[in-house]
């Protein structure tokens, strides 16, 4: 391996078995999308009411708590993906993009498990 | 590519070129996506979090949600989604390699506009008829 040209540092390095997995997972997590806002945008609409009272009575059922985790999931890996590519075009500067795609983990991370802490609570909570 | 001097030409891609719907449509997929990462998510996240702590919390959500300017913004953030769906659905259908002749990626592009919008006007019609606001 040389280390005098951008093709002799990267040669016979490949593309480190993973080189298709964001774009892949991007589309995996869009199909799932796809299916579970339309369900959730579907079900909010046919709800009596999103007064708290019905709200929480519908979470209550499994039918309803499981698609919400799923779409918790599903949602947030989306959008971590998606904003990494979104940093990575426009935050320039090195330790800027460091700090920016941290704060992106964070916020994603704390934010989905916040979101299922919550759905879980309903579900589960007396 | 870092040890190469940052001073080559770029092209003015931006500047030069005159906006085309299909450009449009691109760069409004990821101003959209972003949108709902901060702005829908942040306040799904409000929501449930409110549901999960107590009616109390729930009705200081619930007063803000129904408000003028909570309908304008839950209006504007339906609007967003069923863009950047209609939109991510042209993108699959790209990603298998077909709708790059021109006339039909215009056609497409103003496609996922005039869909998104269709959509948002159809569920708010439904919420409104049923809930009552």
């Amino acid at each position: 391996m040389g280390n005098g040209t951008d093709l002799g540092r990267v040669r016979g390095l490949g593309a480190s078995k993973s080189g298709t997995h964001h774009w892949w997972m991007q589309r995996v997590t869009a199909a799932g999308n796809l299916l579970l806002v339309l369900w959730f945008i579907v079900s909010l609409v046919r709800l009596p009411g999103l007064d708290y009272a019905a709200v929480v009575l519908w979470l209550r059922q499994p039918v309803a708590a499981v698609p919400m985790l799923l779409l918790i999931v599903s949602v947030f890996w989306h959008f971590r993906l998606g904003l990494q590519v979104f940093i990575e075009d426009y935050v320039h500067s090195e330790a800027n993009k460091l700090l920016a795609l941290l704060a992106l983990n964070f916020y994603a991370l704390a934010g989905a498990a916040a979101g299922v802490f919550a759905v879980l609570k309903i579900a589960l909570g007396a | 590519m870092a040890s190469r001097p940052s001073v080559r030409p770029l092209s003015p891609h931006l500047s030069i070129w005159k906006w085309r719907v299909t450009m449009f449509v691109s760069i409004l997929h990821r101003a959209t996506g972003t949108a709902l990462a901060l702005g829908a998510v942040a306040l799904f996240l409000w929501w449930l979090l409110a549901a999960a702590t107590g009616a109390e919390a729930y009705l200081v959500f619930y007063t803000v949600a129904r408000g003028w300017f909570g309908i304008l913004v839950g209006v504007g953030l339906t609007w967003v989604f069923f863009q950047h769906m209609c939109s991510g659905l042209r993108h699959l259908y790209m990603d298998g390699g077909s709708g790059y002749e021109l006339a039909t990626a215009k056609r497409l592009a103003t496609l996922t506009l005039v869909g998104s919008t269709v959509l948002t006007l159809v569920t708010w019609a439904a919420i409104l008829t049923t809930k009552g606001l």
